[in-house]
């Protein structure tokens, strides 16, 4: 194996944890490498504007990940991008992961892969994506312009979109699996006080139909079963985010949620193994928790390839 | 009117037609900054020199220049950003809507463009 694939600390994600742990890490001198199987930057890239990350005033997501990579590679942090993890062997003292055929070693691992977004896995959703289903309002939002579109969702981001999308669409009806809110009692009034919107509550989305597009959803209500067809425009998904944890099954701890359960110092059950941001157990998802725990992680794992 | 990404811009639809006439294989995905798009942008930056034979090129999807692709007869149906289009001999053989990973943008690289 060459030399210069063996590290300190290997980062297996780039969001606001993994660049925060990267950064870290490298400004102690620590030879640190990220790997990323997307772009850089995470689920922060999917946010057009952050507003409320201390100190920085409306910034974009895409801006806020880029200056976060920046500082990493400044204090010399590597970073490899769109690449594919093939294996993973986290339990003995050296860590090693594979990219291909290529071996990376390091005295301990990170791991900061996040989450996505959640998909509803009901039938016709992959044949209709970009057709008539979109996981981002603010991207697609105005494609709608005087048309009836659903929601589907009850957090705080279905409600806030749903009241964005009625600024482009006709309706938006937004069809939710209870029959309560898990948003924020402000974002649910201020959507029940839109006269473009109104609700399915207790239903779900069975089936997406169309030819060209999407033009038609089957709903089932989950209380009595009955199924309706309905005729759409357009469905935008925005169901919360699942963590990207499949790969770490096998290596360590994974609840029933799919996240990593971790203690105050981020390390996960396995020695040597940290873990930091949105795939760690925790109550609140947030850049700023996410950059917490990456700061955490990193000082850790320092301690932790020093002794 | 352009991205402001590392790919060279079509700014044009004369140019548009020019680069597609003049080039064996070509990639355009035409966007917005924004996420949907970025990601596409990046993949398609990375792939660059894996595939000198192929010109990749990215344009702004509310130029009214962009018409050449917004209005494409491959796009009907299109309602997610960013539409990508894939050329071979001066002709469309392929095109997407919304998002895609690096992985899918290979898969056609391989298939529809080899």
């Amino acid at each position: 194996m060459e030399s210069n694939n063996i590290f300190d600390v290997i980062i297996l994600g780039a969001g606001a944890a993994g660049l925060t742990a990267g950064i870290y890490l490298s400004r102690a001198k620590t030879r640190t490498l990220i790997l990323n199987e997307g772009m850089v930057g995470g689920q922060i890239v999917l946010t057009h504007e952050v507003a409320n990350y201390p100190g920085v005033e409306n910034i974009s997501g895409y801006q806020l990940a880029t200056t976060m990579k920046k500082q990493a590679l400044s204090f010399g942090c590597e970073i490899k991008q769109n690449i594919k993890i093939s294996k993973l062997d986290l339990s003995g003292k050296i860590k090693t992961v594979f990219v291909g055929e290529e071996k990376y070693t390091a005295k301990a691992v990170i791991v900061a892969t996040g989450g996505r977004s959640r998909e509803l896995n009901a039938e016709g959703e992959d044949t209709f994506k970009g057709r008539g289903i979109s996981y981002c309002a603010t991207c697609d939002g105005d494609f709608y312009t005087g048309m009836d579109i659903i929601v589907v969702g009850g957090g705080n981001s279905a409600l806030e979109e749903a009241v964005a999308l009625t600024t482009y669409a006709k309706t938006v009806t937004i069809v939710h699996q209870f029959d309560h809110f898990q948003a924020f009692e402000h974002a649910i009034e201020t959507a029940k006080n839109n006269d473009k919107i109104r609700f399915i509550l207790s239903s779900k989305i069975e089936n997406f139909k169309g030819e060209e597009k999407l033009q038609k959803v089957v709903i089932k209500n989950l209380e009595d079963g009955t199924k309706n067809e309905m005729l759409i425009d357009g469905v935008f998904i925005l169901i919360g985010y699942q963590p990207n944890s499949e790969k770490f099954k096998e290596h360590v701890t994974i609840n029933k949620y799919g996240e990593i359960p971790t203690d105050l110092k981020m390390t996960t059950n396995l020695p040597g193994v940290f873990a930091a941001g949105d795939i760690r157990e925790k109550q609140i998802r947030q850049i700023a928790t996410a950059v917490s725990d990456g700061a955490i992680a990193a000082i850790n794992a320092i301690e932790y390839i020093q002794k | 009117m352009t991205l402001m990404t590392s790919l060279e811009h079509v700014v044009t639809a004369a140019q548009h037609a020019e680069i597609v006439e003049n080039n064996e294989t070509v990639m355009i995905c035409c966007g917005r900054m924004g996420p949907m798009c970025l990601p596409v942008y990046d993949a398609m930056d990375e792939l660059k020199e894996e595939y000198p034979n192929i010109k990749f090129m990215d344009m702004l999807f509310d130029s009214p220049e962009a018409h050449v692709i917004r209005n494409a007869a491959e796009c009907a149906g299109f309602m997610g950003l960013p539409f990508t289009m894939y050329y071979k001999n001066g002709k469309v053989v392929k095109a997407t809507s919304s998002i895609q990973s690096k992985e899918q943008i290979k898969e056609i690289l391989d298939g529809s463009l080899s």
